[in-house]
């Protein structure tokens, strides 16, 4: 194929996903790494590469508009940052000696996960019980406005979200993805912050998380210009166009036909590993 | 004003500066790699892409220093992984900038919070544990 079509065949794909990212939130990354292997036959690691870039051009340009609003949360997300990217540079190091099999194998168990994840419904857990002593220390009890209206809330749990989060840093090196749908579990379920605040907080995470596994893959040679040029421009503009039509759009049954198509896809590389091993 | 609003009041200037750095990295670095990729495909628009096996001894920009090399020779792949090492670096400035607004709000635990950050970012991007 032809450095000129194969631009434009990405470029495409990469505008879809991300559209389809931010429209399930899902998120570009896992989507463009399944198209570029399977359409396109690229091998994972150089998918992996250009995926990373194209997460923190995502994550950056959205984090930009939600730390205006003031709903991020900055000292829980630094703080977790600390987990994240120890836990990006291991994944980042550990998928250069992992034969790539096995990683089409894994992501595609993520994929499944996190398709799952965008379906289920989502439970409030927050609490105002601000007696967490870690939570005292590190300064992490804060509120978010909402219509007008400043909301409190307390965090709960700090040494087993932290420790989810290295696990989905961990996830997020290894895949060249922003495993949001993990990033997720630990703050709203396991530290119990409100909806808005993990979303918004996670997101202003993943570009540092991403930036660190990103040098890693940088030094490796798994960033070709190529196909990172494509992917990243192509997200970016797929996602923005995306959150632009989020606000008018009811994605409530795009979100099941999009999960069965992840699943699919998803399969699809289980199968390809499992049958490269 | 007491003092609890004027942390407030700071916290809130701390997040406006915050997000315009963040848009303005990924748009600067966004028009390096649209420039480059520009240039990359005038020049090897008929080239044959091959991208089916990982072969990281093929690649020409994975060090800062080649690439610096390459974008002053005016390669257009060099320069759209010159704006890939920019949009690398806007999370990064990020943290720098976290690092001194919490030194100005005299919160040292998270200027502590934001250098071990920074230090395992700098480790990795010594390559010292990536080769």
């Amino acid at each position: 194929m032809s450095v000129l079509l194969f631009t434009i065949i990405v470029l495409l794909g990469a505008f879809l996903a991300g559209l389809l990212g931010s429209l399930t939130g899902l998120g570009g990354g896992v989507i463009i790494i399944p198209l570029l292997t399977l359409a396109l036959g690229v091998d994972i690691h150089y998918a992996i590469g250009a995926s990373i870039v194209s997460v923190i051009a995502t994550s950056s340009g959205s984090a930009a508009a939600y730390v205006k609003e003031g709903i991020t949360n900055i000292r829980i997300g630094m703080f977790l940052e600390i987990a994240t990217t120890v836990g990006a540079i291991s994944g980042a190091i550990v998928a250069v000696y992992l034969n790539a099999n096995y990683i089409a194998i894994l992501f595609g168990c993520i994929l499944i996960f996190s398709a799952i994840m965008t379906l289920k419904k989502k439970v409030d857990h927050s609490t105002l019980d601000n007696t967490d002593k870690w939570a005292k220390f590190f300064k992490l009890n804060g509120s978010y406005p909402d219509k007008g209206v400043d909301h409190q809330y307390a965090v709960k749990n700090i040494p087993g979200g932290f420790l989810m989060m290295l696990f989905a840093g961990t996830l997020s090196g290894l895949l060249g993805i922003g495993s949001g749908a993990l990033k997720v579990i630990a703050m709203d379920n396991i530290m119990r912050l409100p909806f808005k605040v993990s979303t918004t907080t996670s997101n202003f995470m993943m570009g540092v998380t991403a930036a660190a596994s990103a040098v890693v893959y940088l030094h490796r040679g798994q960033i070709d210009p190529g196909i990172a040029m494509p992917v990243c421009i192509g997200v970016l503009t797929g996602a923005t166009v995306g959150s632009k039509v989020l606000l008018k759009a009811n994605t409530g049954k795009l979100k099941i036909v999009f999960a069965v198509v992840v699943a699919f896809l998803a399969l699809q590389m289980i199968y390809k590993g499992i049958s490269g091993l | 004003m007491n003092t609890l609003e004027k942390e407030k009041m700071n916290d809130r200037d701390i997040q406006v500066i915050l997000g315009t750095l963040l848009r303005a990295g990924v748009i600067i670095s966004m028009s390096i790699v649209l420039i480059g990729g520009t240039i990359f495909l005038i020049h090897n628009k008929g080239a044959i892409t091959n991208y089916k096996v990982f072969k990281p001894e093929l690649s020409k920009f994975s060090s800062i220093i080649a690439i610096f090399k390459g974008v002053s020779t005016f390669q257009g792949d060099a320069i759209v992984q010159f704006g890939i090492l920019m949009l690398i670096f806007t999370p990064i400035a990020r943290i720098v900038f976290a690092i001194f607004s919490f030194l100005i709000e005299r919160d040292y635990l998270y200027v502590l919070i934001g250098f071990i950050i920074l230090a395992i970012i700098t480790i990795s991007l010594n390559g010292g544990l990536a080769h």
